[in-house]
């Protein structure tokens, strides 16, 4: 092991090509990584951020948001069901909007709703907006008059809330009615009456099981509701899970590649070392010493490859233009990292093998 | 006890379809602290004997006993620790660890077998000394001249404190006047030891430096 090491201190050079292509696979993993948890948390913020534990659509909905209607009659069976202990009303409208009078025009989506978003106040006055923090990389500012939709509704952004966005567009944060109103001014056709929302929050008791509440509100409601858990209804977004499933794939595949890399080069080096390692066993060292070693330098060259295409992703994600959500998480470089050093453990000890059958006496000749 | 006896060893290689007999029933004891020549032309089996004395080779029939303990029928795993306990070797191709200082290629020995480092510090700066290589701990191989790195591989055999030095032809590959030297030093580490060794050479002019010189051809030993 001392031997690995410093062959490593001593001979760095030789170890370049394997870390520096391990670097990019870092940088890789780490920048897929990103967009995926960029993507997704840009996505599913209104839904994380719900304090209650279910939500109900109108059954035609096909469980999208957009699509659903649930009227206050619905609302009222839904309060009567046992386990219920307070619904929510939500509605959202996907907008552009301008600051100020400008001819800049941003995206948001304007969320109307009664309460019971995690870190968001109780709602604001009608014509006020609580804004997504990234809304500010639109050049939104506390106190700006926002025009939304073609007909100009105006709303002032009074303070910044975070993580509450919908399909990657910063949240506007509104009562119901200035959401309705500007629901009907962006979609006139699809404008709906007072009391009637898209979705209703369901916050359950302490003591119910929120799916048999799920399943109760549904059979209350004789199938006219869709009621499901928040990571359901997460699943249920458009393009989430196929987000999801489609980068996990990349970045699998990325592993992969790491690990290949790792057992490529150490299969090589193995055997260019395969004299060496004759007389270390001839005098004395078991193939697992040896092996220890290989799997040593595998993991420290895992462990530069990482900090160094740390620091390139995380240069890379400065220089990024805002519209691409790339978010590097701390527990996405947590990830990567154990992924790259458990890579790095199986890629050197695929090496075992051709470690175990240098023969000792190959040393004598 | 005799440091090493070789009973009746048998060594045949396979190649293709044909076998050769490279040791034909070698027997030979060693004496506890007697330094053995073994003289013999190229191909009679020199290598094949100080293999199967280390435990490098394993025998196709016969016993080997070393320090009181047969070792022709141990594993692989136990013959390595057995050589890293007990043998010293010194290959006919020198084999330093290339990116090592000379002190730390002795010192490979000790980290391989757990001993105490700072018992093996002084050991390796011992041995340096005494094989005029006091200052030269610090460089790395290709830094060092044939003889230094012979001398190198001498010091790393006798790390470990072993009771039997194995050594192939130590002075092939240097000129008369140093193998000369590389002889003497090593016979008298190896008497101020009090340890047995072999010494492989085609050399007869050197054989004066052991006790004692058996002579070797076609795989069989003379009486
Ligand atoms: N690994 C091997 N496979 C086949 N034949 C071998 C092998 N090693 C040695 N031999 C043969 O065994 C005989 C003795 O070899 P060796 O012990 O190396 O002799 P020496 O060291 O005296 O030159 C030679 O004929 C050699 O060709
Ligand atoms: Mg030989």
């Amino acid at each position: 092991m001392r031997i690995a090491v410093r062959e490593l201190l001593r001979r760095p050079g030789r170890f370049a090509v394997a870390g520096s292509a391990l670097t990019l696979l870092v940088v890789l993993l780490l920048l897929l990584g990103g967009l995926l948890d960029g993507l997704y948390l840009g996505s599913t913020g209104l839904f994380r951020q719900q304090e209650s534990q279910l939500v109900a659509y109108s059954a035609d909905s096909r469980d999208a948001i957009l699509r659903s209607r649930l009227d206050e009659d619905l609302r009222s069976e839904i309060d009567g069901v046992d386990g219920v202990e307070a619904t929510y009303g939500v509605g959202v409208t996907l907008v552009g909007f301008r600051v100020d009078g400008g001819d800049e025009m941003g995206d948001a989506t304007v969320i109307g709703y009664e309460g019971a978003i995690s870190g968001v106040p109780e709602p604001p006055e009608p014509g006020e907006a609580y804004a997504d923090r990234r809304l500010e990389a639109e050049g939104v500012e506390v106190g700006d008059t926002l025009e939304l939709g073609p007909e100009r509704v105006p709303v002032t952004v009074v303070d910044w809330v975070d993580d509450v966005a919908y399909l990657l567009q910063g949240g506007l944060l509104v009562e119901p009615d200035t959401w309705r109103e500007v629901l009907a001014s962006a979609r006139p056709d699809a404008s709906l009456p007072d009391g009637t929302f898209q979705m209703i929050a369901v916050g359950t008791d302490a003591d119910a099981d929120p799916e048999q509440v799920a399943a109760a509100i549904d059979d209350a409601t004789g199938g006219a509701t869709s009621t499901l858990t928040i990571d359901d209804a997460i699943a249920a977004l458009p393009g989430v899970d196929e987000q999801t499933s489609t980068f996990n794939q990349i970045i699998t595949v990325t592993f992969v590649i790491a690990g290949l890399v790792v057992a490529l080069f150490f299969a090589f080096v193995t055997v260019e070392r395969t004299a060496q390692y004759g007389v270390l066993k001839a005098i004395g060292s078991s193939s697992g010493q040896i092996l220890a070693g290989l799997v040593t330098q595998a993991v420290v060259v895992t462990a530069g490859a990482f900090a160094l295409g740390g620091v390139i992703a995380l240069g890379l994600a400065r220089i990024v233009p805002p519209g691409i959500p790339l978010v590097l998480e701390p527990s996405r470089a947590l990830f990567v990292a154990i992924g790259m050093l458990v890579t790095a453990v199986l890629g050197g000890s695929l090496t075992l093998r051709r470690v175990i059958r240098i023969d000792p006496a190959s040393a004598i000749s | 006890m005799p440091a090493l006896e070789m009973t009746d060893v048998r060594k045949t290689y396979r190649s293709g379809d044909t076998e050769v007999m490279a040791l034909d029933r070698a027997s030979l004891t060693l004496g506890d602290d007697e330094i053995l020549a073994l003289v013999g032309p190229s191909g009679s089996g020199k290598t094949t004997l100080l293999s199967i004395a280390g435990g490098l080779l394993t025998p196709s029939d016969g016993s080997v006993v070393v320090g009181g303990e047969e070792i022709s029928s141990l594993d692989a795993k136990a013959l390595t620790r057995f050589r890293r306990d007990k043998v010293g070797f010194v290959f006919q191709s020198v084999n330093l660890v290339p990116f090592l200082t000379a002190r730390e290629n002795l010192l490979v020995v000790a980290e391989m077998g757990r001993r105490d480092a700072k018992e093996s510090r002084q050991r390796a700066d011992t041995l340096l000394d005494e094989l005029d290589l006091g200052d030269r701990g610090g460089n790395l191989p290709n830094q060092l001249s044939g003889g230094e790195r012979q001398r190198v591989a001498i010091g790393r055999a006798l790390m470990n404190e072993p009771a039997l030095v194995l050594i192939d032809e130590p002075t092939s590959a240097l000129d008369t006047k140093l193998g000369e030297q590389v002889m003497e030093l090593i016979t008298n580490e190896v008497k101020s030891r009090s340890t047995a060794a072999i010494i492989v050479t085609h050399d007869t002019r050197m054989t004066h430096y052991a006790d004692r010189s058996v002579e070797i051809s076609d795989g069989v030993l003379a009486a």
